[in-house]
């Protein structure tokens, strides 16, 4: 194989890992607000909870149909969704966390939407044509779900004294699983070098600041940068992993090749 | 009825092609056809394939699959055997691309039409509102004409919709909401 030749194949398993990336963040979340169908304290919220998992899935289907292209393996959006295990996926450990009460469904749902927001914004501008494509039809709906959850941290925040503890309790446990969006490894390098996202670390100021505009006016106290979990990048996950997975591949599992 | 033909191919014309789609109504607004909502982008003769290159209003809509398959079933109907969709996903589907004809059918139908130029950019709308007091969009109610309405929740019985409610004549409403 000829030094040329390497690179690009170098190049191309640091795409395939970072498109994974994408899709599986869409998708383990996706699945996660999913859970709520039927379950949210009002019928507007159940509503909205729902319309949100439906956003995400469909972004997973566009980012993992396109890691399916690159790959090169003939392996479409669903073989990736439903046959891979644990350790293949590549999600960060915060949407993986359990939902919780509501309250803290939507501090997660705000901690990941105000990074997810800043990323497809600088994503519009990828070198790759296709990346920049789906971050272009992505931004517009996760626009909305930042609106949304950004609006009821703050109201919840600066609501009830319960409704406030329960937010600040949330924001505490949670923090420690935000780090991870901001660290950078080999595969990171790979595609910023290329053009092709952000450096990870770039989007921690404008995240910062965000955050914590939004968190005084909920009057909830940023917590400080301690030590941050991380390793779901890389696929080291949680034990919450693999019940996820249990559920949301047992039809194929259990049936393989089932369709509609 | 004849269809208009392009005497050298046979084909029938795009333009009539275009005029069959306008009759196919979205699954989830019936009241509105695919044409109206701005979902088609081109149409197009590849040999004896008809191209048909859609763009998706959001990225997990249900209506898509069915949509594919009314376009397919539609054409087939008027005789073209051989249809290719296309996805194309750039540039992105907005609202301001539902026709004048269409706003006015939803309107007609109690949906609020889209208010162009006001979709959420996750940040800036927010710090308007806060600036103003209040929200800065006003929404007339489809069903009285009254602009005292009020939003109930950012998402409604569908992706694109929102859910309001008249403070007047008191009547839930959708408002399709702009992306």
């Amino acid at each position: 194989m000829g030094a040329a030749q390497q690179t690009s194949t170098a190049e191309n398993a640091a795409l395939f890992e970072f498109l994974l990336r994408m899709g599986d963040n869409a998708l383990i979340l996706g699945h996660r607000v999913s859970e709520w169908c039927g379950h949210a304290p009002a019928l507007e919220e159940d509503i909205a909870l729902s319309n949100t998992a439906l956003d995400l899935i469909g972004q997973t289907q566009l980012w993992l149909g396109l890691a399916g292209e690159v790959e090169g393996r003939g392996r479409s959006a669903d073989d990736l969704a439903y046959l891979r295990d644990g350790l293949d996926f590549r999600n960060v450990l915060l949407v993986e966390r359990p939902n919780g009460d509501f309250g803290k469904t939507l501090m997660r749902q705000f901690l990941f939407d105000a990074w997810h927001y800043l990323l497809l914004k600088a994503l519009k501008n990828s070198s790759d044509r296709r990346v920049a494509e789906i971050a272009e039809k992505a931004l517009k709906e996760v626009s909305y779900h930042l609106d949304r959850s950004r609006d009821l941290v703050i109201r919840l925040g600066d609501g009830t004294a319960e409704s406030h503890r329960r937010m600040q309790a949330a924001l505490d446990e949670l923090w420690p699983y935000t780090g991870e969006l901001f660290m950078g490894d080999a595969p990171d390098a790979s595609v910023a070098a290329d053009g092709v996202a952000p450096e990870p670390a770039s989007l921690k100021k404008p995240w910062d600041e965000l955050v914590a505009e939004t968190l005084e006016e909920a009057t909830l106290k940023t917590p400080a940068d301690g030590y941050m979990q991380k390793g779901g990048k890389r696929g080291v996950h949680t034990e919450h992993l693999g019940f996820i997975l249990s559920d949301l591949q047992f039809l194929q599992r259990a049936y393989p090749g089932g369709t509609w | 009825m004849m269809a208009a033909q392009n005497p050298s191919t046979g084909h029938p014309s795009t333009r009539q092609v275009w005029t069959w789609l306008a009759d196919v109504p979205d699954p989830e607004i019936p009241v509105i056809s695919l044409v109206d909502l701005g979902i088609i982008r081109d149409v197009d003769w590849e040999d004896e394939v008809l191209v048909v290159t859609v763009t998706p209003t959001y990225s997990g809509c249900p209506a898509t699959t069915v949509i594919n398959l009314d376009i397919e079933r539609a054409l087939n109907e008027r005789g073209i055997a051989k249809v290719r969709l296309k996805r194309q996903l750039s540039p992105a589907w907005t609202t301001d691309w539902i026709s004048e004809e269409g706003r006015d059918k939803l309107k007609a139908y109690g949906i609020a039409p889209p208010i162009d130029g006001t979709a959420a950019d996750g940040v800036l709308m927010k710090r308007i509102d806060r600036l103003s007091g209040r929200s800065n969009l006003t929404i007339a109610c489809p069903r009285c004409g009254s602009a005292d309405t009020e939003k109930i929740s950012q998402f409604g019985s569908t992706p694109c919709k929102a859910s309001y409610r008249c403070t007047d004549c008191l009547e839930p409403f959708d408002y399709f909401k702009c992306i």
